[in-house]
């Protein structure tokens, strides 16, 4: 056929649809033959709270976006440059997202005059003029797919529902991507209704056909493999990406992994594929609540167990109490916050970064937990063996902050080899550790290691340690219950100390500023990340100086933080939600920083914080 | 709840009631019937011949929850209406270890009713001790989801207007495998109960009436009093006819479908209800526990239900050991690199 091929360097692609139009799908596929063939990529996908609601409304469009190219990307893209509509309620809460000039796809089959009215369009909005300025590919998506499986032994049904795969079949072709797994990623998901896979690779290949053999497209286009550092990739979300670095954790330190978790959007996830992780000696307990699930997790964690439980923001305002007495109790326990709009219920399925100030504060009395926060999908498996890492050397809860955009977002990642990750190996106590004045050698559950200030963890079942923990105060060392007021004040004052006292062992906070002489400071944490750099990168790109850095852990600050940020004139601070790290920052270091915040549901642009940048660049002397 | 024989010492048991006391001062109100309870369990404990270090015994907030601090075994003071939830995840990542809830009858049946009903259900392999004074002790003296309608207390001054729940009843209706009831002061009666509920294999519930002399004294005096507990309690024994009244002089039969206590004298005897805890339908375990309300007339003590059902604990590990057997233990390097890869 030889169609002429060019070159891009980078593409954003926007699959939309109905929730029933298998959208998520034929972008995780198309996700996957990009990853394969070696491009960078970054996905965001973006579904409804509700999972079927009513056909064919605004409310029930869903998304994935996902941006590929031949260099590193760090974002899934401000805008689609090909935006896919299978119905008019697609293009209705998508069009306004393509720049001028996009490609458009529309699936013609479903614009009929009923579909248009529901989402209010009075008249053909493909008639519109306005759409000249998009190059628009009208195609009956549709009736392709069902002729392409006339004569196949399939439901009318299932060949309609085939019409993901015909489209996935079609942007493959244009984008010159590899089929393989996506043939494979069928043959096994059907396996077991031969006749059904049969239908969704015909209609995949029929896809790819009508590309090459229709003149609505003169062209297709190639986009470069990424130069990435070598070794073995694959592609991975965010939440698959932490419930593996919690498998690794246990691995890692030989305790059993003991998931205690409560379904709740976005993290469900994370308790499926722990669930799956069996083989592991991983315990996953479905509780009858959020409280029963952190209640759990500590359980297991005082019998010895990896104590984690997963959750969202609201999930959390209920396991606070709980936290709390992680806190007391001084035992290890992992409490991973996948974050979501809010207050209340808010947006379940949106992200925001607003719990900082929950993990921070959010709990009766002083109670002191450490925070950290992964900057993409793949540095959720870094993060959570960090966060084992911290909750097992110092015996306290720990709180990871992720988000609803790292959880279903993905990218590459480089697989790491299991023996060059961390060393987590715990010494539970054994022996007596304290001689009484008589001689006699007892256990004290709360005398401390000097250096780290954490207590034994002697777990049951040892003999001769048999001790009594709760929530009253202890007595410094010797562990019993005490009112004594310079008691507790010691132990208030100790517990923060020994918070205070992990950041002796993280690394300074790294600042990238090429060219040293910077007088604005980017300071992001989270998921922002990406977005941050990429912007920073683009501001530099246009001749101006700018330093970013970036907090993985929030509680306790790396040491040289102060430093960092009074070497700025000025410290900008972008978040998704209303200020809560400009707070901190603020209250602890007395830095004027600039806030630059944002609480949509959705992430940054780039090109928006790259205004942001140009215009604080711009109000400082140069 | 026992831990399984595996775990037990080949010698003889060596401790004594004194090797599980601990340092620490008791410190519930003189008189209290908490005091018995202890000294019941303490004294029992030893002939399981487990050792201190494989008990482990968690509780919750209030009177009863001050229990491990007085118990030389691990433990746990946790918090309000948690401990089930807590000694679920302890009792299932350590089946070898023996776990023990001590709970009353605001913290186990108001703000941790639902850990409660669902640590029942599930059959976790531990035992529950629900203390119940029908009344709050620790906040001093308000009324409890066991106080009977109509309790003046001081967040009550016109009397309380909640119905009840009947532990025992709820405990049924929750899929417990063990249901139970025992008297703080009958040390033999209570002391039977706690073996059986030891040698049972998942969730045992034993609810102990017991006197708080400060907030609600004599609520079981009409169960106590020689002059009367005979004509009151009811004492449960497997096999045997089920006998009401001071001299067991009236029977129980089921009548229309319910349960009627009738002279024993005028009814067949093949027509008395025969005790069986082991019978698996709960139904006349349930009919049972119906008696005692709403006025104590008859009271039911001894083990309303035992029977088997795979514990919670087992099953999850024995799904961890087929996954293990069917696939092969976890590789971790092979699971990071499962899926779609490239290499570059």
């Amino acid at each position: 056929m030889g169609k002429p091929v060019h070159q891009l360097d980078r593409v954003v692609i926007r699959f939309a649809g109905d929730s029933g139009d298998g959208m998520q799908l034929a972008g995780d596929r198309f996700t996957s033959e990009t990853a394969v063939f070696g491009n960078d990529l970054s996905t965001l996908p973006s579904f409804p709270a509700e999972i079927r609601a009513p056909a064919g409304t605004l409310p029930g469009v869903s998304s994935f976006q996902l941006h590929f190219a031949d260099h590193d990307i760090l974002t899934p893209g401000d805008a689609p440059d090909v935006l896919v509509v299978m119905n008019p309620a697609a293009l209705r809460a998508n069009l306004a997202d393509l720049p001028r000039g996009g490609r458009l796809i529309v699936n013609i089959d479903e614009f009929t005059p009923r579909a248009l009215a529901k989402v209010g369009y009075l008249e053909d909005p493909l008639a519109d003029p306005m759409l000249t300025s998009y190059h628009v590919h009208q195609i009956p998506l549709t009736s392709l797919t069902k002729r392409a499986l006339d004569g196949f032994p399939v439901s009318k049904k299932d060949a309609d529902r085939a019409k993901n795969m015909f489209t996935l079949g079609l942007l493959s072709w244009l984008y010159s991507r590899p089929t393989e797994s996506t043939l494979a990623y069928l043959e096994s998901r059907f396996a077991s209704r031969p006749e059904i896979m049969k239908a969704n690779v015909a209609a995949f290949e029929a896809g790819w056909s009508f590309g090459e053999t229709t003149e609505d497209f003169a062209v297709s286009y190639q986009v470069h493999p990424a130069p990435l550092p070598s070794g073995t990739y694959r592609r991975i979300t965010g939440n698959t990406a932490l419930a593996y670095g919690l498998v690794a954790a246990s691995v890692r330190s030989g305790l059993p992994l003991f998931l205690g978790s409560y379904p709740i959007t976005p993290a469900s996830d994370i308790l499926h594929e722990l669930a799956r992780a069996k083989r592991f000696g991983v315990y996953t307990f479905q509780a009858e609540d959020e409280i029963a699930g952190i209640g759990a997790a500590l359980g297991a964690s005082f019998g010895g167990a990896l104590g984690v439980t997963t959750t969202s923001g609201p999930g959390v305002a209920l396991k606070s109490e709980t936290i709390g007495l992680a806190v007391a109790l001084e035992l290890p326990l992992v409490i991973c916050d996948v974050q979501r709009g809010g207050p209340s219920t808010g947006l379940p399925t949106k992200t925001e970064q607003a719990d900082l100030l929950q993990a921070m504060f959010g709990r009766n009395g002083e109670a002191p937990v450490p925070i950290v926060a992964p900057r993409s999908p793949a540095d959720c498996f870094d993060v959570a063996l960090e966060a084992v890492r911290i909750a097992t050397t110092y015996r306290t809860p720990v709180i990871l902050l992720s988000d609803g955009y790292l959880a279903n977002g993905s990218e590459p990642w480089r697989i790491p080899a299991s023996a060059d990750l961390p060393d987590l190996r715990v010494a539970f106590a054994t022996r007596p550790n304290h001689v009484g004045p008589d001689g006699q050698e007892s256990f004290w559950p709360y005398l401390r290691d000097p250096e780290t200030l954490a207590r034994p963890w002697a777990v049951p079942g040892t003999p001769g340690l048999e001790h009594r923990i709760g929530g009253l105060e202890k007595a410094d060392g010797i562990g019993t219950i005490s009112y004594d007021p310079a008691n507790h004040e010691h132990m208030v004052r100790t517990r923060a100390a020994k918070v205070a006292g992990i950041a002796a062992s993280i690394p300074a906070l790294e600042v990238d500023d090429p060219d040293g002489g910077a007088s604005l400071l980017v300071l992001s944490w989270g998921s922002t990340y990406g977005p941050v750099a990429a912007a920073t990168r683009r501001v530099r790109d246009a001749g101006g100086r700018v330093a970013h850095a970036h907090l993985r852990h929030l509680n306790p600050f790396p040491v040289n933080t102060g430093e960092v940020l009074a070497g700025y004139r000025r410290v900008l601070v972008p978040e998704m939600n209303t200020g809560q790290l400009a707070l901190l920052v603020r209250a602890r270091y007395l830095v004027d920083t600039v806030s630059y915040t944002k609480i949509a549901g959705v992430p940054f642009q780039v090109a928006e914080l790259t205004h942001v940048i140009s215009d604080n660049l711009g109000e400082l002397p140069g | 709840m026992s831990s399984t024989t595996a775990d037990r010492p080949t010698t003889l048991p060596t401790l004594t009631a004194k090797d599980l006391k601990t340092d620490q001062e008791v410190r519930w109100c003189p008189g209290c019937g908490d005091y018995a309870i202890l000294a019941a369990v303490q004294g029992f404990l030893p002939e399981l011949g487990v050792p201190r270090e494989k008990m482990v015994v968690i509780s919750g907030i209030g009177c009863s929850s001050r229990f491990p601090y007085y118990l030389n075994t691990y433990g746990m003071h946790s918090i309000h209406g948690r401990a089930p939830a807590i000694a679920t995840g302890l009792a299932t990542s350590r089946p070898d270890l023996m776990v023990w809830v001590v709970t009353g009858d605001g913290d186990a049946l108001s703000i941790g009713g639902n850990h409660l009903i669902h640590t029942l259900r599930r059959n976790v392999n531990l035992t529950i001790l629900l203390f119940n004074n029908r009344i709050y002790g620790l906040t001093k003296g308000q009324y409890s989801p066991t106080s009977e309608v109509g309790k003046i207390t001081k967040s009550t001054p016109m009397g309380s207007v909640d119905q009840p729940f009947n532990p025992v009843s709820l405990a049924l209706g929750a899929e417990a495998t063990f249901v139970a009831r025992a008297l703080d002061s009958d040390r033999q009666g209570l002391t039977e109960v706690l073996r059986a509920a030891a040698a049972h294999q998942g969730s045992s519930l034993v609810e102990i009436y017991q006197n708080c002399n400060i907030y609600n004294d004599g609520a079981f005096e009409v169960l106590k009093d020689p002059a009367t507990r005979d004509a009151h309690l009811v004492r449960l024994v497997a096999g045997e006819p089920i006998r009401l009244g001071a001299e067991g002089e009236r029977g129980l039969v089921w009548r229309r479908g319910h349960l009627e206590g009738l002279d024993a004298a005028s009814v067949p005897v093949e027509d008395l209800v025969v005790h069986d805890p082991y019978d698996p339908d709960p139904t006349t375990a349930f009919a049972l526990s119906r008696l005692t309300d709403p006025s104590m007339a008859y009271v039911p003590v001894g083990v309303f239900r035992d029977v088997d059902r795979p514990t919670y604990d087992r099953q999850v590990s024995a799904q961890l050991e087929q996954a293990s057997a069917q696939a092969g233990p976890g590789d971790l390097d092979a699971l990071l690199a499962g899926g779609d890869t490239w290499s570059l």
